[in-house]
């Protein structure tokens, strides 16, 4: 239950924690437990978590798959392409409309397919006697009746298993239609979580759209793609509208609303911003190989990291009219957020925090609840990797297992036509200058000492985790949610955000500041025992009937 | 518009490959959904992680509810040489560390590509201890491609039926209710009706106290509710059972009277007057009982009610979606209360539906246009309502799509309900389920006509 007591409440040795955790699993599974679960020390770089290793089978987990990475997550956002599910009408359903990406056709013509859910819908015969047959007629009707710009194919568990050949079908079509028609192999047991799917979705949208449009003329003088932002309950609407006011022109957002079309350009801009670095690193690293774009990170959770993300795109371009620009919108809407702040701060400082989530928010949102004095005392990702805990110095170091082995590696060479020799002399100068690129430092250095970092959470440590450290509010899913809050306690989905946001840039802040409030404020808490619980009981009974 | 590429159907091509928004989802969830109603039991999805969480999410939003269920969580290995060591090593590690009594598992397209056999790994891990003594591992094969949701609850009735009923030389005078999938709220009213006949019952599965739990401040990973062991063996001794709903029910029945010779009766799930008078009928019949006055007495409110607001409902067209079972009470239903339920489409196959459909429709409304199986989806009968408009549409969330864009009523009804309570808490089966559905369509249909109609036609008493 919600503590008023602002003091400090007790916390338990998390050593010992760790231990009485572990004891209820078997030894196996406590000895491959043991390495994903870290008592925190942000000044030891030595320290290593273990990440993107698959779930035991058996334990209730918060992961997805690599379907739900491609198909949901990355193509999942962008309207303007039919995305085809191959296979049994379950994959296609869940992955419908369930992500709240939010999207704003500029008018009432533009293509949207969003709302439509396209499957195969696979059937005993499919299976048996292979599916390809149906995909090109599914293929043909989405011609047939919408005549898209592209079509896109996601193969489920069962097309891998039966050999169907997606991209023969795919390339046979697109020969035939002569639209863009490309497919994805991101059967849901590829790899051991989402991230799989990224990958996946990351390598094709590189090989087959980004770049194939050499017709269309610079988009604006300081051009930018967003990556790794999508969107949910209109972040990037918050974010588009900063950038237009800075004077700067995003060209594609990956893949928050978005369109296949602004992506076949998306090769010419002068700089990649990376949000989720879990999701769309991939992407990032092979334009900058093949077009010599460089990317950074930025985060635009928090009012205070979005001034800085914000200031840094400024700085990259070194315009004095961007970066006036860039400076009189912090400094309006800071004033903005300094108000909510000041009203909601007091009420929720020294609170705790836990988050589990996903693979970069569980790291972004820390800062939002610093902002508002509450200190993130348990976290971890869903689907990340070591660099998104460590940061990207030990990707060399990480070991390549079988699972991360099935996962292709593009070769990127150069682009002779596209590649821009001024950005890397550009990039140069700038880290000269102590400027930073493809920096990310991971959310462990950034998290207090003795606070506790768990990769893949499972249900059991997560329980345990709430009756001894009694947080504030617990952020995870939905499949998490109700369970937390049947213990009293509110969660905040840093998924779907419970049907709310914008939480990114200065009018999320002031959004998140105010959702605080409500969660942990509400009487509503106070009111799960019934005024009589504690009264005597009663002898004697009034005789029914 | 939110549909902004669906035209008329009368001006489309035939689809030869392509579901578009589908009225029917995957066999597991249906099964996780049934095995949930069980005391004590954890279901298990066998295969890759995502089908597990997908479902899980699905239920979730549709209780706003804790939904647990573990998964073998398969690799690309697993799925070349079988999920076998995933599944006795989940059994193992969730007997350990979830500590269910009961694990039910279903399978998952993809263990069902690879060829893996529930049944024999499920007796290796008795065998060689995974399962210790006294726990209990059910299971039913549910491969998405063949059927649909209501086709995975079935399997999974079904096979929690064959593994814990058993016949004694004891005959139990009670009857075995399998109500289907229902909601919590349709279960507990179900009971409610039973106990009012003063019969006794046992029902599988029962999700009320699992899915609509109270806030308590302490979660529960096995609630209070679903039908216990006991009662499930006791099944075998039952005097009939009652089977709600064909799609849903029917093959439970029939393997429960071949292993316990319990005798059975299909009947429509109970929604709407006639249906519910069909059951009414059949309990009282089962359990030589007359029917008692209090309910008679709730019957005659429903009926009141619909002759008091029937101007309102007369000839309105209607178009639904959802699953057979339900879509063939309701439609019944509306045609009672002289409504057109003009379209009417479902995703699970089959081919009672239109047998069904055409007995209820034909005479009463010859322009009903109906379809199950392969696409028979929401594109479809979105197409056809581009072709000439309804009154009401009646279906689950993503009905408001369409709703929206054609500016039409909509009421909320079958599975999943994603941006609404109230299922889980207010029946729609029995007469005070009529009740409820036929104020919520009115006041949708009443609310509709106060909002767009001219000023000089407004009227303050209806
Ligand atoms: S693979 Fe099959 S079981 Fe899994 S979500 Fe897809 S349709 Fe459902
Ligand atoms: S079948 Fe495979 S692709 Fe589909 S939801 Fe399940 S794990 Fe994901």
């Amino acid at each position: 239950m919600i503590s008023k007591n602002k003091n400090k409440k007790h916390v338990p040795n998390p050593e010992e924690f760790k231990e009485e955790l572990l004891k209820k699993y078997p030894l196996k599974v406590a000895k491959k437990r043991a390495k994903g679960i870290l008592v925190n020390d942000p000044k030891d770089t030595g320290m290593e978590i273990q990440a993107n290793v698959r779930t035991i089978p058996g334990i209730i987990t918060q992961r997805g798959c690599t379907y739900a990475g491609c198909k949901g997550v990355i193509l999942g956002p962008t309207r303007d392409v039919v995305n085809i599910v191959h296979g049994p009408i379950g994959c296609s359903f869940y992955a419908w409309l369930t992500r709240r990406n939010q999207t704003k056709p500029p008018t009432a013509q533009d293509p949207n397919y969003i709302p439509y859910s396209f499957s195969t819908d696979m059937q005993d015969s499919n299976i048996v006697f292979g599916g390809e047959k149906k995909l090109k007629d599914a293929i043909q009707d989405a011609w047939d009746l919408f005549k898209p710009r592209s079509i896109a194919v996601f193969s489920t568990c069962p097309i891998g298993l039966i050999g169907d050949d997606i991209h023969a079908v795919c390339r046979e079509k697109k020969a035939e239609l002569g639209i863009n028609i490309f497919g994805f192999s991101c059967e849901g047991y590829k790899g051991v979580s989402q991230s799989a799917g990224h990958h996946i979705a990351n390598n094709k949208i590189f090989s087959d759209v980004i770049g194939i449009d050499l017709t269309l003329p610079r988009a604006g003088k300081f051009v930018i793609n967003m990556m790794g932002e999508y969107n949910i309950g209109g972040d990037s609407f918050a974010l588009e509208s900063y950038f237009e006011e800075m004077g700067v022109t995003l060209k594609a957002t990956f893949s928050g609303n978005s369109t296949i079309e602004s992506y076949e350009s998306a090769h010419d801009v002068d700089l990649n911003i990376v949000m989720c670095h879990r999701s769309i690193n991939y992407i990032a690293e092979m334009m900058e190989k093949k077009y010599g774009i460089p990317w950074f990170k930025v985060n635009f959770i928090g009012a205070q990291a979005t001034a800085k993300s914000l200031r840094r795109i400024a700085e990259y371009f070194g315009d004095e009219e961007v970066m006036a620009k860039t400076e009189a919108l912090i400094a309006r809407e800071l004033e903005s957020v300094k108000a909510v702040a000041n009203k909601v701060k007091p009420l929720v400082q020294g609170k705790t925090a836990m988050m589990f989530v996903g693979g970069s928010r569980a790291h972004h949102y820390q800062e939002l609840f610093r902002e508002l004095g509450i200190e993130t005392i348990a976290a971890g990702y869903e689907f990340a990797h070591r660099d998104d805990y460590e940061g990207r110095r030990v990707i060399p170091d990480i070991k390549i297992d079988a699972d991360s082995r099935n996962i292709e590696e593009l070769k990127v060479v150069k682009d002779k036509v596209s590649f821009k020799d001024s950005l890397v002399e550009k990039k140069k100068a700038l880290k000269d200058k102590n400027f930073e690129f493809e920096n990310y430092e991971g959310m462990m250095p950034e998290m207090s000492k003795n606070s506790l970092v768990i990769d893949d959470i499972s249900h059991w440590e997560s329980e345990l985790l709430i009756e001894k450290y009694k947080p504030d509010i617990f952020c995870a899913g939905i499949k998490e949610k109700y369970v937390v809050q049947k213990n009293g306690i509110p969660l905040k989905q840093l998924h779907s955000y419970d049907y709310g946001g914008p939480y990114a840039g200065f009018v999320g802040a002031i959004n998140f500041y105010n959702e605080m409030e409500r969660m942990l404020c509400t009487d509503i808490w106070k009111m799960i025992d019934a005024p009589w619980k504690n009264e005597p009981v009663c002898v004697g009974s009034v005789v029914e009937e | 518009m939110l549909l902004r590429h669906t035209k008329k159907a009368s001006e489309s091509i035939e689809r030869k490959g392509l579901t578009i928004n589908p009225a029917k989802t995957c066999q597991p969830v249906g099964a996780m959904y049934a095995a949930l109603g069980v005391h004590g039991c954890l279901p298990h999805s066998h295969g890759s992680q995502g089908c597990c969480s997908y479902h899980r999410t699905a239920l979730t939003r549709h209780y706003k509810e804790p939904v647990m269920a573990a998964t073998s969580s398969f690799t690309e290995g697993s799925s070349v040489f079988g999920g076998q060591a995933n599944l006795l090593q989940g059994l193992s590690n969730i007997y350990s560390i979830y500590e269910p009594d009961i694990v039910a598992i279903h399978s998952t397209c993809l263990s069902e590509t690879i060829g893996d056999d529930l049944g024999q790994i499920v007796g290796k891990a008795r065998v060689e201890g995974q399962i210790p003594e006294g726990k209990h591992a059910v299971y039913a094969a549910t491969p998405s491609y063949v059927g649909s949701h209501v086709t995975g609850f079935s399997n999974m009735v079904k096979g929690i039926i064959d593994y814990f009923a058993y016949k004694t030389e004891e005959v139990k005078k009670q009857l075995n209710i399998l109500p289907g999938w229902v909601e919590p709220s349709d279960m507990r009213e179900i009971k409610r009706m039973l106990k009012m006949m003063k019969v006794k019952y046992v029902m599988l599965p029962d999700t009320s106290d699992v899915l609509d739990e109270p806030m308590t401040g302490k979660f529960k990973m096995f609630p209070e509710g679903g039908t216990t062991i006991p009662q499930m063996a006791s099944m075998g001794d039952s005097i009939k059972t009652i089977a709600l709903g064909e799609w849903c029910s029917k093959d439970s029945a029939i393997h429960l009277e071949n292993k316990c010779k319990v005798p059975f009766h299909i009947a429509d799930m109970p929604i709407g007057i006639k249906a519910t008078d069909r059951f009414v009928q059949v309990v009282a019949k089962a359990f030589r009982i007359s029917v008692p006055d209090s309910l008679t007495k709730e019957r005659g409110r429903l009926v009141d009610a619909i002759v008091d607001m029937q101007q309102y409902l007369f000839g309105k067209r209607v178009a639904l979606f959802g699953d057979p079972d339900q879509c063939i009470s309701l439609t019944e239903f509306l045609v009672d209360m002289g409504m057109k339920p003009v379209y009417i489409v479902s995703g699970t196959p089959g081919k009672a539906f239109e047998k069904r459909m055409a007995s209820i429709l034909d005479k009463k409304v010859p322009e009903a246009k109906y379809m199950n199986g392969e696409r028979a989806d929401l594109f479809l009968l979105h197409q056809w309502i581009k072709d000439e408009g309804v009154d009401l549409i009646i279906g689950n969330t993503y009905g408001k799509y369409i709703a929206r864009d054609e500016n039409i009523p909509f009421l909320r009804f079958g599975f999943p309900i994603l941006d609404r309570i109230g299922h889980s808490y207010f029946p729609t089966v029995g007469y005070m389920g009529g009740l409820r559905l036929l104020e919520k369509m009115l006041s949708l249909i009443m609310d509709h006509e106060d909002a767009t109609v001219a000023e000089e036609k407004f009227e303050l008493v209806m």
